[in-house]
């Protein structure tokens, strides 16, 4: 299978097809542009025995990912473990339970690897140089990384107050790491004015049609590791919004290809209250988004004016999900709780995710006697502080033997 | 009172490839009505047919969005500089 099958970049708007290029933006009304396919060509030629033939990474549908060719960078990326998560599953007294695990993805312990491996090979295929991105962390760590291992020279913006783990997990890689004081929104308008000065592929801002196709790769290994089957119902983070539209997407392509049957998955954002434009949008029953100045732990998913809000509002609703927002108190709580339960150490992202599970099961709004996939996507270590005095701290003794006797029996461990 | 504006990469082919004008006008609507008589065809592409800022369009005022100000109706100072920026994200 060698012919691209990508026809061109459209507006979501207002309909306008562009030639592939590196642009992001309609030019007569703003829109965002999307890729589209001709997924006919594919018809009868990209089968499961296909896919299943290849390595065990996102590259394995390649085909519908807006590449010429073989991937340029990142060609180990993707393909994280779906975990049927039984002990949570009884915690929260649901049937069927999954988590689809990118806290773990090659090579930076977030789904962005998965953008960025699509964005950097678009980029070397249109000869950029150097790439950039703004960025709440992981896309920063993510860029350099990838940008490292491939040779291109890379520049990482994010706001100067990120945690610890984000900005050393991107600056080890030898980018040029740029903190700008302000909150997200603040480094998106510059980064969106950079772009437009110096000629490099800013991932998220003129790559980024190309980037977010991305995001479907998690949606195929979903229904792939499910054994060719798309969830009941699937809940995801929500910070631009683009990745609830992209996970619907991969579904709905799927379904075109005939590789699964529809099962009518419904689509759930999670947000943290301090950050909820799109929750509450669906909330309130409207599909206007009203930007908010954000303040929440889960620093990831901290945009307040959401460039794909308004068609994550759209997704939601129309394949009869719903949206949630919680507390950085609950997020901390719902962090601990997966660890506990399933020994996953899920960022703060991953806690709003949990978080706004339990509050929809708790709601009736999301059943508990069906399929449900919760998709975590960053690494709880790179965001250390959230939970920093949140767990039991060691308790230290010396290397004797009588000393851990006398903690043992407090500890009513029993002698064999 | 005249205010710089930047132009987005989008935007440059209506402004003749400048990527920076001056305008005068005492409101962000006033300013915008005035970059439509400089640059014909620029208010539609920031305006829906309403005359509301479209969905996928922040404008800023001196690096603040101008709807955490008053909209259209925020007034301008000499020396004030204007922004348009498409809307674009990271995170998930």
């Amino acid at each position: 299978m060698s012919e691209s099958i990508v026809r061109a970049l459209k507006c979501r708007e207002c309909g306008q097809e562009y030639e592939i290029q590196p642009t992001h933006v309609c030019e007569y009304c703003f829109g965002p542009l999307e890729v589209v396919y001709d997924y006919e060509k594919l018809q009868g030629k990209f089968t499961r025995e296909l896919i299943e033939s290849r390595p065990q990474t996102m590259w394995r549908y390649k085909e519908l990912l807006p590449i010429d060719g073989e991937p340029q960078v990142g060609v180990n990326n993707g393909f994280t473990p779906l975990i049927r998560a039984d002990r949570l599953a009884k915690a929260l007294g649901v049937k069927e339970l999954y988590i689809k695990n990118d806290s773990v993805c090659y090579p930076t312990l977030s789904f962005k690897d998965r953008v960025v491996s699509v964005a950097l090979s678009k980029a070397v295929e249109f000869g950029f140089k150097t790439v950039a991105c703004a960025s709440t962390g992981n896309l920063a760590g993510s860029v350099a990384a990838n940008a490292a291992a491939a040779g291109l020279e890379s520049y990482v913006f994010i706001p100067e107050d990120l945690e610890q783990g984000k900005v050393l997990g991107a600056a080890v890689f030898g980018t040029n790491i740029i903190g700008i004081r302000g909150q997200y929104d603040d480094v998106n308008r510059l980064c969106s004015e950079v772009a437009g000065k110096y000629g490099w592929a800013f991932v998220n801002v003129n790559v980024r049609p190309f980037y977010a196709e991305g995001s479907k790769s998690m949606g195929y290994e979903i229904m792939e590791q499910l054994g060719w089957k798309a969830p009941k119902h699937v809940v995801v983070p929500m910070a631009s919004g683009s990745l609830c539209t992209k996970i619907d997407k991969s579904i709905k392509e799927f379904i075109k290809l005939g590789l699964i049957e529809d099962n009518g998955t419904a689509v759930y954002g999670a947000q943290a209250t301090g950050c909820s434009p799109i929750s509450k949008s669906v909330k309130d029953g409207t599909d206007m988004i009203h930007p908010v100045k954000a303040n929440t732990i889960a620093k990831s998913l901290a945009i307040g004016n959401p460039a794909d809000g308004f068609y994550a509002n759209r997704v939601i609703k129309e394949s009869g999900g719903w949206s949630e927002d919680v507390s950085d108190k609950e997020v901390i709580a719902a962090m601990k709780l997966l660890a506990e339960t399933e020994g996953i150490f899920a960022e703060t992202a991953g806690g709003v995710t949990l978080g706004c599970a339990i509050k929809l099961l708790e709601s009736g709004k999301l059943p508990s006697d069906e399929s449900i996939v919760l998709c975590i996507t960053g690494n709880g270590l790179k965001t250390q502080e959230a939970v920093m005095n949140e767990v039991t701290k060691p308790r230290i003794i010396n290397a004797s033997l009588k000393e851990f006797d006398v903690l043992a029996e407090a500890d009513g461990v029993a002698l064999n | 009172m005249t205010v710089t504006v930047r132009i987005p990469t989008p935007l440059r082919k209506l402004t003749g490839g400048a990527d920076e004008v001056s305008i005068e006008g005492a409101t962000i609507g006033a300013m915008i009505d005035n970059l439509e008589s400089a640059h014909a065809g620029l208010k539609e592409r920031l305006c829906d047919e309403n005359g509301e800022i479209r969905r996928f369009v922040n404008v800023y005022l001196n690096d603040e969005d101008v709807r955490f100000l008053n909209g259209r109706d925020t007034e301008l100072k000499d020396g004030d500089e204007g922004s348009i920026v498409p809307a674009i994200a990271c995170g998930n």
